[in-house]
């Protein structure tokens, strides 16, 4: 039968004859028509992809008619995790106490164990097993990371700070969406009207919402200012310090995306089987398990959807650092990608570029563990 | 009409049409040319620019468009748009210690035949450190001053008359009255008022008070022995007993200032003091003009200025050790305080783009002009709002155009005095002109001193930290380079 194919194949070329106009065009249509799409992503996308990686290894020096560039190799690379800048992007280690040990110690067993789970389980493979076993060694690498450098005596860099800013945001923005979204699909009055009300810190522009919380917290001419004053700590600025400057941004980040989740969510609670719950109702479930048993699990797919598309954009956090605190107290709230334009902004295109490259491995790393590894687990279990 | 009769009567008024575009033409020379200027974000130091244009196209023909940016993106946006051959502006309004980065490429049109033709401008009339120092680079001027720089202290005189204390000769002199007037109400509103009020925001213009606070113990043998870098080894003069006192008494000044002190700009604390809120501040010459506006101050009459405080002791470069102040070692000391006044950023400067067209260039450089003429100048140096501080000899001489803006005798001439005081000094300190001075301060000591105040350093971590980045980036640089420069810049006559 194989044989027959093939000769088949041989005698049809042997024929080919001169196509006519409306072969052509059937033969090259797809490629006509997708040629557009694949130009524009070609220059939009992988060119300036491809530029930027060639610019992380360079310093580019900007002169009369164009630029001069000076090959690094890895030295931005190297200023950045062991040079001039290291304290700025990787912070300062401290002396964990006790806890945060434990804690360094509870994760790393967390982690091992589920690597092992990996490695007993029927259809554990080579490659599954290594790529796992880097993604837990860069997992752990950056909790501990972060667990040194908010010890006594440390001090996070930009790359901590961001990731501070994204698991906390995104963990209560879904805490806080979730809610609300089960609220508003309870048979309350008024909902309609709150639907909308819970939507619109999302359709203002993130740079309003910056120089509206520059107001908020300012103790002593913001709106709150006659509270404060009231309570006697007019004299104190939360966003003079560290953490009260990081909470403030993540206060703002939090309360204009939280109607993402929301949006999502609702649609999601909304497309719940009603016969389920109609039916565990009548078996006599509470709120609670019919929520952990019924709901939950349905929902779960969705979840961790809209948790990754929060994550990866989380990640890109600028805006509100920027207007807010500038970054600041010191280098406090300086997000990486804040970090990035900064460094472009002074002609250090090469740090800027590092900087966007390590931040865009570790946005796919997470990205690839919550596909890969922790979404069929979620989905599975619950 | 006959057909002769028609053809005459045509030609006549074609003759009496282009007679009158004659005419037009040399009362317009700039008729129809458009110029875009960069600055930054104000609204002081744009603003005069905004409200002379009208009158400007008035007279020649020319329409300038004001474009701002703000301060910590101004040198990147004049760079990329010049480097890149955009030229979408035709002349900048800026830091004149930049021109070093503009120069050298050929980015900035040289302005000497221009000045030399132009005795409108009364060039001599300009103060020397202004004309040869802010403007001139390599022999050749590149710039228009528009704006005179110097830091000064401004206190309240009512204050201190209550707490009976002179004003600062020290900086521990500021920090006793700082600390003697916090929390006091001294604007009778019933709340707590400050001690000092420094803006040290990131990313604005806060980078430059630390040397005003150091340059007292670091420079005392005159303006050519520098602030910034030890001669022989370019070796920067962080790491140094006086520059680590000058950073915890820069962060000590916090402890008597508002609450939000790190993240407030240069306008604010302004704001703060004409509103009465602060005993003391550091500033350039603004406070002085913002202080008798009567739309926005209510310290109209109580406030005074003397030079940036100095200190009875000096480093000794030898033994990187501070030394009591003595004929031999503070030779410029006054009642033993050896003072040395900063000039800090130079004042805002007009320059001109060499990728513009002739017309363009002409019409820029006639706008930089019809700004810093004395008609024009000598008015808005007088008004707060501006930006603008006096740099013209002839705005030190006439004290009529400070009382008609609402001075009193006594507060005109504490004010002329106290920069007149700093801009004569010879133990000026010249700010820092070597390529890409920037990113020596816009960049790396605004980013560590903001480090530094939210604690992020002690202050020996802060002064070896901007050690090490100066260090790293003079070698990219190129070190030998940039000390030939640096030397140079410190050769410059600035009385003369």
């Amino acid at each position: 039968m194989q044989a027959e194919r093939s000769n088949m194949t041989l005698v049809d070329v042997s024929n080919r004859k001169p196509r006519s106009l409306s072969q052509l065009w059937e033969s090259s249509s797809k490629l006509v028509l997708l040629l557009p799409a694949i130009l524009v992503v070609l220059v939009l996308s992988i060119f300036p992809l491809i530029v930027s990686l060639f610019l992380s290894f360079t310093r580019i020096q900007l002169v009369r008619g164009g630029f001069n560039v000076t090959f690094l190799g890895l030295g931005n690379y190297q200023k950045l995790l062991a040079g001039t800048e290291q304290r700025h992007f990787l912070g300062k280690l401290g002396e964990p106490s006790l806890a945060q040990w434990a804690l360094l110690a509870a994760f790393l067993a967390v982690m091992l164990w589920m690597l092992t789970q990996y490695a007993r389980s029927p259809g554990w493979r080579i490659f599954g097993l290594v790529m796992r076993t880097l993604a837990i060694a860069l997992a752990v690498g950056l909790f501990a990371l972060t667990v040194f450098t908010l010890a006594e005596g440390g001090l996070p860099g930009t790359l901590v700070v961001t990731l501070i800013f994204v698991f906390t945001g995104v963990f209560f923005q879904y805490l806080i969406g979730l809610g609300l979204a089960l609220l508003v699909t309870q048979n309350l009055r008024g909902k309609r009207f709150f639907r909308v009300v819970f939507l619109m810190p999302m359709m203002i522009t993130p740079v309003g919402i910056g120089f509206l919380f520059r107001m908020m917290v300012d103790t002593g001419k913001g709106p709150f200012a006659p509270v404060w004053n009231f309570l006697g700590l007019q004299s104190i600025s939360w966003v003079d310090t560290p953490s009260g400057a990081r909470a403030a941004v993540m206060i703002g980040d939090i309360w204009q995306w939280t109607p993402f989740m929301f949006i999502i969510l609702l649609a999601a609670l909304e497309g719940t089987s009603r016969e389920q719950i109609e039916a565990a109702l009548v078996d006599g479930a509470n709120r609670w398990k019919m929520f952990r048993y019924i709901i939950l699990p349905q929902i779960a797919p969705v979840s961790i959807t809209v948790i990754l598309i929060r994550i990866i954009e989380g990640f890109k956090i600028i805006d509100m650092a920027q207007i807010l605190t500038g970054g600041g107290p010191g280098t406090a709230t300086e997000s990486m990608t804040l970090y990035a334009y900064n460094a472009w902004r002074t002609q250090d295109f090469g740090v800027s570029s590092a900087i966007g490259y390590i931040l865009l491995f570790i946005v796919t790393f997470i990205a690839m563990v919550i596909v890969n590894i922790i979404r069929p687990r979620v989905v599975e279990r619950l | 009409m006959s057909k002769t009769k028609f053809v005459l009567l045509i030609t006549v008024l074609l003759m009496v049409v282009s007679g009158l575009s004659l005419v037009s033409a040399q009362d317009m020379p700039y008729e129809g040319v458009v110029i875009d200027i960069l600055t930054f974000t104000g609204p002081q130091v744009a603003e005069p620019l905004i409200r002379r244009a009208p009158d400007f196209a008035e007279l020649t023909g020319a329409t300038v468009n004001v474009v701002t940016v703000p301060n910590a993106d101004l040198y990147q946006t004049i760079l990329t748009d010049v480097a890149t051959g955009t030229n979408s502006y035709e002349a900048y309004l800026f830091a004149p210690q930049w021109t070093v980065d503009f120069v050298g490429p050929g980015y900035l049109e040289d302005l000497t035949p221009y000045v030399e033709a132009d005795a409108d401008l009364m060039w001599d009339d300009v103060a020397p450190f202004f004309r040869n120092f802010s403007a001139t680079y390599n022999g050749s001027v590149y710039s228009i001053p528009l704006d005179g720089d110097f830091h000064m202290v401004y206190y309240r005189t009512d204050v201190l008359e209550t707490l009976g204390m002179e004003p600062p000769k020290t900086w521990d002199d500021y920090l006793a009255i700082a600390a003697a007037a916090n929390g006091t109400d001294l604007n009778d509103d019933g709340q707590p008022d400050y001690g000092s009020c420094i803006s040290k925001a990131r990313a604005q213009q806060s980078y430059w008070w630390i040397t005003s606070i150091a340059a007292g113990m670091l420079q005392a043998q005159g303006t050519s022995e520098g602030a910034f870098f030890d001669t022989t080894t370019f070796e920067p003069l962080f790491n140094n007993p006086a520059y680590i006192r000058a950073l915890e008494i820069y962060r000590e000044t916090s402890d008597y200032g508002p609450p939000d002190e790190q993240t407030i700009g240069v306008g604010d604390t302004r704001s703060l003091f004409v509103t009465g809120r602060c005993a003391l501040t550091l500033d350039w010459g603004d406070i002085g003009s913002l202080a008798v506006d009567p739309e926005n101050s209510t310290v109209n009459g109580l406030v005074g200025a003397v030079v940036t405080p100095g200190y009875t002791e000096v480093l000794d470069r030898a033994t990187n050790e501070l030394v009591a102040c003595d004929e031999a070692t503070c030779p410029y000391a006054i009642d033993g305080v050896n003072y040395a006044p900063f000039s800090s950023f130079g004042g805002w400067s007009g320059a001109v783009n060499a990728g513009s067209s002739p017309e363009q260039k002409q019409a820029a450089y006639a706008f930089f002009s019809y700004m810093a003429q004395p008609a024009q100048a000598n008015e808005d140096v007088t008004i707060g709002r501006t930006g603008y501080n006096p740099y013209r000899t002839s705005q030190f001489e006439d004290l009529q155009p400070w009382l008609d803006a609402g001075f009193s005798e006594d507060a005109a001439n504490n004010y002329l005095g106290a920069i007149e005081a700093s801009l004569n000094s010879p133990n000026m300190v010249l700010d820092l002109r070597i390529p890409q001075n920037q990113r020596y301060e816009q960049v790396i000591i605004d980013t560590v001193l903001s480090q530094f105040l939210a604690e992020e350093f002690t202050a020996e971590e802060a002064a070896a930290e901007l050690a090490a980045q100066w260090n790293a980036l003079s070698d990219e640089l190129g070190r030998d380079a940039q000390l030939e420069a640096y030397i140079a810049t410190l050769g410059i006559s600035t009385t003369e």
